[in-house]
């Protein structure tokens, strides 16, 4: 029905996944339109499994603008990641889409989510270690 | 709908859905037929609003409410017709956006900005949230022809 899932299928997502540990850290960028939203969300739903992860931060910062398509696909990709017992934290969302989703009625039902990543890395368990390594004396 | 003050020509006039596009003649058009379109679209509502000197939190809602109209256009209406229409006139500064398809129509338009209502696979938020984003939004749709939905952001209220 929808004219996008062919589309996506066919693409792979051309934004990188870096694994730390038992986390996936990603990023969405102000560009993205709606294929690679759900290339994306598959991609990372796919390294979930493969890669065992427990946890899933998705770097919103960039993002301009979220609609009720790339609202729908964050909810799906959290439904999904619970499902194979991974965490998503969606960080870092702007100040004005948070006050445009309000108004759109969207509430992102089941999706976490971090005032930015540090936050969200903190939250699925990575904290900045208090010993810095030492600075070489001058 | 004829401001005062504005210079309106009512020269779009869509002979297929019998409705008349009431565009002022700054108005731009921009086609709604691939998924590539989606993004053009929605930079160059962003490029209006901020010529327009919209707030940054007032051009997030109208490129928003843009991106959902297109979207619906492109899902539902097999593609179409995106006008941006920048409105100076002597009540305030503000931008039209209009868009037109020549799909199949919404049987009850009024049901359809109804928050929930949805005919595909979104979310049903489409239309009910877009006129949440923008001062005023009006809904035609003549089913088996088409739909016109026209909505209006000011930069000043």
């Amino acid at each position: 029905m929808s004219p996008y899932r062919e589309g996506a299928r066919a693409r792979v997502s051309t934004v990188p996944i870096l694994r730390l540990g038992d986390v996936l850290v990603t990023g969405l960028l102000g560009e993205l339109d709606d294929s690679s939203a759900l290339a994306l969300a598959e991609e990372l739903t796919a390294r979930i499994a493969q890669d065992g992860a427990r946890g899933v931060l998705l770097d919103i910062s960039r993002v301009d603008i979220i609609d009720s398509f790339v609202a729908r696909a964050l909810m799906e990709l959290s439904t999904m990641a619970q499902l194979l017992g991974a965490r998503v934290i969606v960080a870092g969302m702007r100040p004005p889409v948070a006050i445009t989703l309000v108004e759109l009625g969207i509430e992102l039902t089941g999706v976490e989510t971090a005032l930015n990543a540090e936050e969200g890395m903190a939250s699925l368990g990575w904290r900045q270690s208090d010993a810095l390594p030492a600075e070489p004396r001058a | 709908m004829t401001h005062p003050g504005e210079e309106a020509h009512h020269g779009g006039e869509s002979a297929d859905a019998g409705w008349a596009l009431e565009t002022s003649e700054a108005a731009r058009s921009y086609p709604v037929r691939t998924e590539a379109d989606l993004l053009t679209v929605r930079h160059a509502v962003r490029d209006a609003t901020e010529e327009l000197g919209f707030s940054l939190v007032d051009q997030t809602r109208v490129v928003t409410a843009a991106s959902e109209l297109v979207r619906n256009a492109y899902v539902h209406g097999g593609g179409g017709t995106l006008f941006i229409d920048p409105l100076r006139q002597a009540r305030g500064v503000g931008i039209r956006l209009v868009v037109t398809d020549e799909g199949p129509g919404i049987e009850d338009a009024r049901q359809a900005i109804v928050d929930g209502f949805t005919t595909g696979s979104g979310l049903g938020h489409g239309l009910g949230g877009a006129r949440r984003l923008m001062h005023t939004f009006e809904v035609h749709s003549v089913p088996g022809k088409g739909t016109m939905v026209t909505a209006v952001r000011w930069t000043d209220r």
